[in-house]
């Protein structure tokens, strides 16, 4: 067990160390990042003096080292545009992403996994097929438009639920359906696979000779044993939910950080826009390494071997 | 003989029109182990899951009747029959490991077979551990199925199956998948509690080994026919079907090799598609003649109180 | 060969007509998508303009909606073909040299897909066109060079495989190069596995290029992209419904079509899948 969990803590720095280092070339992709951060129109000895001054004159490895210094310390630089330490300018909307995110989770888990279980239970009826129809539409939706088709309805048209901005509970209701369709999607195509996989194992025969109905042998065996996959998956979509509010928060003015990446980059202010990535896939990484802990706990063969 | 604890009539079972168990007919009586032998896709395996009334979707019962003690389940509802299962009919599968639930601790696997609260099931549970010769059932009980052995596995799979005595006890290949020593265990712990409890046992087997070491009787099964059927002594001492020879030929002198395989016999048995009128076996019968081609033999009475559906059943072996 | 069901028929006539429209655009549309015309703003679909039929209506700059949309579906067809390819050939080729040679250069290769994959897609995504800057190619380039590793994945898994084959042994005896081998000989081996990933990553490139269009990260106006123009009719949503709704209905009957055409493709190349 503690072998098992070092093991998924050193893969995880890993990656965190490997994410670092390709946002840190990225944003040297253009030749000099100096240019991304300067106001448009400066002269060229204003971008010598800036270059200077973040320290871009300097070899390649030794800035690579510093900026990994910094991260350790947490110091994501300061914001240019706003002349304040971007490490608070990014903590400030992380919980409206945060509340965001969790609300499309809670939609995306609540339709997606009933819908995966359904559809594995009642395979080839025609249940399935409609649940199937409507995975696969989830799966096409691009939040984008789902989200203002949502606003013309329920906001513009209807006008039960604010069409945008912060206005308590009722206006993360929309910015989570559209956010979480996808998600949906992708956690009941999981499911079913997962609960196909094991509805065919003999253990649910087993099950079934001892007296169970399917009911039960789904709910008391069936269930417990595909959410092992179903974990990981929800982990990754941790990660894509909180990438996928770029656009979502964008088109309901939800003030999180993918509205203030969106906003960064036309006010070409990039440590905000690095420091959202960074935060974003550090996350990530986290999420994966917690499904992996969560796993443990579910199964026993790795909670007690190794 | 007492009343038989499991009837089975004329059970014929067919996949998409194909018809892959044609009239097969036996019983069990308490305390009883019958042997079901027969090849891989003879139909075996699907006559336990018709008694057991969990068909899988794809197959249908075309006739027969299945009769537990006196009462006709055939026509029951689902309902009914879930209160049959584990409590007066239950079964044990090949893979013992694959048939419990990795997740689920083994004791509370086998209290689902008792209906009752968590905590009056353990005691119950714990005695059961012990009649199945599991030493230290204070300790396994918790334990879950990757802790066990493939042995101890099938030990708990039997608990399962009888802790809420049933009266039938169908037992599908129970120790193809364990090892040579594990499986003669297994095969006496079977034999002692059919007789203790009296259930009835109806084995399913490709192995003539496991046969001769614990049946009473045998009914040897060819391509969804019942071949011939009879106490086990006297069908191992005088086979009266060319395919129980040739099964009984196959069998190891000496366990020279651990198990004994069936495919020594020539030719391979027909696809249900290809079922002709007559016998089923003729093709790779050394008896067969025409008549074997054109009629199917009736199972009748031969010499040492057995049937055998064999036009030349004087003349095997 | 199994028929092609009813539906199937239709998903594929669709998808004929999508890309058809993408093509003849320049024939089909009764405008030039670029001409302004403060006398035709906001016009509702079906409107008449001095004798000519706005079938779709008009944006907040007088310009055609279908005209625009057929352009549209140019820009979308033709940036998610292009990164696409950009794509399966990087990732494709990175992942049977990894599963060829192995060893190192497979740890190497392996460790960056799985660090390419810890960031998330649309992140990746747009961080990089934010630096290099918006536009056509960038597009291409950025959604071509951040979406490989899947392909990596699979082309590596399939190499090692087939990597073991006799007759793959015996060209490499019989003296024949590494590369000619990978193309000649693995290649066609581990295609059908390939194409299915590249036909799910089709549609999610079309998903993408709307989105950073519509962000403003992907086509620039005045061009349309389905995105663009998406994201020009939000302000409108209330006066000018026809703005969201039409490409965005375009660009989900698109997307569920590819996906739909994915599942099918998977379905037959890998039947064991079935379903998933």
């Amino acid at each position: 067990m503690t072998r098992h969990i070092a093991g998924r803590f050193g893969q995880a720095v890993v990656a965190t160390l490997g994410v670092l280092t390709i946002v840190f070339f990225i944003m040297r992709l253009s030749g000099d990042p100096t240019l991304l951060l300067v106001p448009e129109g400066a002269t060229a000895e204003q971008i010598a003096q800036l270059r200077h001054a973040l320290g871009f004159d300097r070899p390649l490895l030794v800035q690579y080292g510093a900026y990994l210094l910094d991260l350790l310390r947490l110091d994501l630089g300061d914001s240019l545009v706003q002349r304040t330490p971007v490490f608070g300018l990014v903590a400030e909307r992380i919980p409206y992403t945060v509340a965001l995110a969790t609300g499309a989770l809670l939609v995306a888990l609540g339709i997606g996994i009933p819908a995966g279980v359904m559809m594995a239970v009642w395979r080839g009826g025609l249940i399935e097929r409609a649940l199937a129809g409507f995975v696969l539409a989830g799966q096409s939706l691009p939040t984008f438009w789902s989200g203002i088709l949502l606003i013309l309805l329920f906001g513009v048209t209807l006008g039960w639920l604010p069409t945008s901005g912060v206005d308590g509970i009722a206006s993360l209701v929309m910015p989570s359906v559209a956010l979480g369709a996808l998600t949906m999607s992708t956690f009941a195509r999981m499911t079913r696979i997962a609960v196909l996989d094991e509805l065919s194992r003999d253990y649910v025969n087993a099950a079934r000779a001892r007296g169970l109905s399917r009911a039960a042998v789904v709910a008391r065996h069936v269930l417990r044993n595909a959410a092992i996959p179903v974990v990981t998956v929800a982990a990754l979509e941790v990660g894509n939910l909180l990438a996928g509010a770029v656009i979502v928060e964008t088109v309901f003015a939800w003030p999180g950080i993918g509205q203030l990446a969106i906003q960064s980059i036309q006010a070409r202010d990039f440590l905000i826009v690095q420091a959202i990535v960074l935060f974003v896939s550090v996350v990530y990484v986290g999420m994966n390494l917690l499904a992996d802990l969560a796993y443990a706990l579910i199964d026993p063969r790795i909670r007690m071997g190794g | 003989m007492t009343a038989p604890a499991l009837t089975v009539e004329n059970l014929s079972l067919s996949i998409s029109g194909a018809n892959i168990v044609d009239g097969v007919s036996f019983a069990v009586a308490p305390g009883e182990v019958l042997a079901l032998v027969g090849e891989s896709g003879c139909g075996k395996s699907l006559t336990a899951s018709a008694v057991m009334r969990l068909l899988p979707d794809a197959i249908r019962q075309t006739g027969g009747r299945i009769r537990l003690g006196s009462d006709d389940i055939t026509d029951w509802p689902e309902r009914r029959l879930r209160d049959l299962r584990g409590q007066r009919m239950s079964m044990i599968f090949q893979e013992p490991q694959a048939a419990l639930d990795p997740l689920a601790r083994v004791g509370a696997q086998i209290a689902e077979s008792l209906r009752l609260p968590r905590a009056s099931a353990r005691p119950r549970v714990l005695r059961m551990l012990e009649d199945v010769g599991i030493s230290d059932p204070a300790r396994r009980i918790d334990q879950y199925p990757f802790e066990l052995s493939g042995g101890m596995c099938q030990r708990v799979m039997i608990a399962t199956a009888l802790i809420a005595r049933p009266i039938v006890l169908l037992a599908d290949e129970p120790t193809t998948a364990l090892d040579v020593t594990i499986q003669a265990q297994i095969l006496d712990l079977l034999r002692r509690l059919a007789v203790e409890r009296q259930t009835a046992v109806l084995l399913i087997t490709h192995d003539m080994g496991v046969v001769a070491d614990i049946a009473d009787r045998v009914a040897v099964m060819y391509a969804g026919r019942i071949a011939e059927t009879g106490p086990t002594e006297a069908v191992f001492a005088r086979p009266g079907h060319p395919y129980t020879a040739l099964l009984l030929a196959s069998i190891p002198r000496l366990s020279d090799e651990p198990k004994s395989k069936l495919a020594v016999i020539d030719g391979r048995v027909p696809a249900p598609a290809e079922f002709g009128p007559g016998c089923r076996f003729a093709e790779r019968c050394p008896l067969a003649d025409a008549r074997c081609r054109a009629e199917t033999p009736p199972l009748l009475p031969v010499a040492g109180n057995r049937l055998a559906a064999c036009f030349h059943a004087g003349r095997v072996a | 060969m199994k028929r092609i069901s009813p539906g199937m028929a239709v998903i594929l006539s669709l998808l004929a007509i999508f890309a058809l429209a993408a093509a003849a655009a320049p024939l089909l549309s009764p405008f030039d998508p670029l001409r302004q015309s403060l006398l035709m703003r906001l016009r509702p679909p079906g409107a008449m303009v001095s004798g000519k039929l706005l079938l779709l209506g008009s944006d907040d700059l007088g310009r055609d909606l279908l005209s625009r949309i057929l352009y549209g579906a140019r820009a979308s067809l033709l940036v998610a073909a292009l990164s696409v390819s950009v794509s399966l050939v990087v990732g494709t080729l990175l992942g049977m040299l990894a599963g060829w040679f192995r060893g190192w250069t497979a740890i190497l290769v392996m460790r960056l897909v799985d660090t390419m994959l810890s960031i998330p897609a649309i992140l990746l995504a747009v961080i990089t066109v934010a630096v290099l800057g918006p536009g056509f190619l960038n597009l291409v380039l950025v959604l071509g060079l951040t979406r490989w590793p899947r392909y990596t994945r699979v082309a590596y898994a399939q190499t090692l495989q087939v990597a073991t084959l006799p007759y793959i042994r015996a060209a490499e005896m019989a003296g024949c190069g590494p590369l000619r081998l990978l193309l000649r000989h693995v290649l066609p081996n581990i295609a059908g596995p390939l194409v299915v990933v590249a036909t799910s990553e089709f549609g999610l490139m079309i998903l993408f290029e709307a989105g950073l269009s519509f962000l403003g990260l992907g086509i620039q106006p005045p061009y349309p992209s389905w995105g663009s123009i998406m994201s020009a009719g939000r302000q409108y949503v209330a006066r000018a419904w026809w703005l969201t709704v039409f490409p965005g209905m375009c660009l989900f009957v698109l997307v569920l079509c590819v996906n739909v055409f994915g599942d099918w493709l998977r379905d037959r190349v890998d039947p064991r899948a079935q379903g998933r």
